[in-house]
């Protein structure tokens, strides 16, 4: 059995399904903000600000937002831990890999909670 | 016929490089390449390599040739060769030990790791452990892996986590005593292989698929593993 402290679960199990089921909701966001704006921009005139408010305002598309940044968040977290760990190795950068490697995810994981905290404070804060 | 040989002997080279051989292939006859070595052996007497039984069933003599991994004594000049030039290489990613002879520690202790050996915590029986015909139908596809090590050591995530990922070969014997119904230790195996690299560092590459010379499909194996850990799971 190999732990590493720094995957997001500690279980490759939970890691691969949270990869997955976050990968569903980002997909039905895209698609869900794509027919918004198709629809609404149809004719090419152009979406104001009031129907943003509205469209972004409703309870739902605002727990579905902030569902759509927290999958972000922890798709983005397993994705690059795993970038980082195949790539940032002695192999290539020698016996400091390791420092490397964690301020990379340092530097990860502090602008994914930045995003975090910003899509939270924009969709809860929106004028309903 | 040129054929470019990796050579690297510790002892008197400083580093590895590929040296040029030419060989008259006979007319009309298409060799295996591990006859080519045999005539390349003739000529060079200090070239070095594995191998064994040659016809494909002892898995000493995987190497890489024009790019890709094989066993040399069942892979036809014909099927590699291009226009008339053949590159020999050690399988990659393992530490070399003498030319086209690698160390294969690596690839070994992975194989132990998945413990390849029938489980069961049953009092055994006066004679053998039966099994129906269609549970030793489920064994189909897996015990034929001859550990030539073809398949690990093509895995970008074998060559990039060696000592945590188990890679294909490891994981199809896992998946073999997984699927044998005489082993009782089914959730223990899960257990250890349910960790971020064992077997969820498969990416799903395939080339593992692609190089095995006995046509197996570690993949799939792992594939099968991972639905047992998603049942067991949840
Ligand atoms: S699965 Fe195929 S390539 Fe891999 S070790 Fe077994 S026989 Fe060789
Ligand atoms: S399918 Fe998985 S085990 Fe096979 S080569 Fe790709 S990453 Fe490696
Ligand atoms: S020499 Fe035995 S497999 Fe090739």
């Amino acid at each position: 059995m190999v732990t590493q402290v720094t995957a997001l679960a500690r279980s490759g199990l939970a890691d691969f399904l949270i990869q997955r089921l976050s990968a569903v909701v980002l997909a039905l966001y895209t698609l869900c903000l794509l027919s918004f704006f198709l629809v609404n921009d149809g004719v090419g005139e152009g979406i104001d600000h009031r129907q943003l408010v509205e469209f972004f305002g409703s309870a739902s598309m605002r727990a579905f937002s902030a569902l759509a940044v927290l999958s972000t968040a922890a798709h983005g977290w397993i994705g690059l831990w795993t970038v980082a760990t195949d790539y940032i190795r002695p192999h290539y950068f020698g016996a400091r890999a390791t420092v490397i490697r964690m301020a990379f995810q340092v530097g990860c994981g502090l602008l994914l909670f930045i995003y975090v905290w910003w899509g939270m404070r924009l969709f809860w804060m929106l004028p309903g | 016929m040129q054929v470019s040989v990796y050579r690297y002997d510790p002892d008197v080279d400083e580093a590895p490089e590929m040296r040029d051989m030419s060989l008259e292939l006979p007319e009309g006859k298409d060799l295996m390449v591990l006859d080519l070595l045999e005539r390349l052996k003739e000529q060079d007497p200090s070239l070095s390599y594995r191998r064994s039984c040659r016809e494909g069933v002892c898995g000493s003599d995987g190497i890489n040739m024009n790019g890709l991994n094989g066993l040399a004594c069942i892979t036809p000049v014909s099927q590699v060769a291009k226009r008339g030039k053949l590159a020999l290489r050690p399988l990659p990613g393992l530490p070399v030990v003498r030319d086209l002879v690698v160390d294969m520690s690596q690839f070994f202790d992975q194989f132990e790791k998945v413990r390849p050996y029938l489980i069961n915590d049953q009092p055994p029986p006066a004679q053998e452990r039966l099994q129906s015909p269609e549970e030793r139908a489920e064994l189909d596809g897996l015990y034929e892996c001859i550990l030539c090590g073809c398949c690990s050591t093509a895995c970008p995530s074998f060559w990039w986590n060696p000592d945590k990922f188990v890679g294909p070969a490891g994981l199809l014997q896992a998946y073999r005593f997984l699927a044998d119904s005489r082993d009782t230790a089914g959730a223990e195996r899960l257990r250890d292989l349910e960790d971020p690299f064992s077997v969820f560092r498969c990416r799903g590459i395939m080339n593992c698929v692609n190089v095995c010379p006995k046509g197996l499909n570690p993949t799939q194996a792992i594939g099968k593993i991972r639905g047992l850990l998603v049942r067991q799971g949840t």
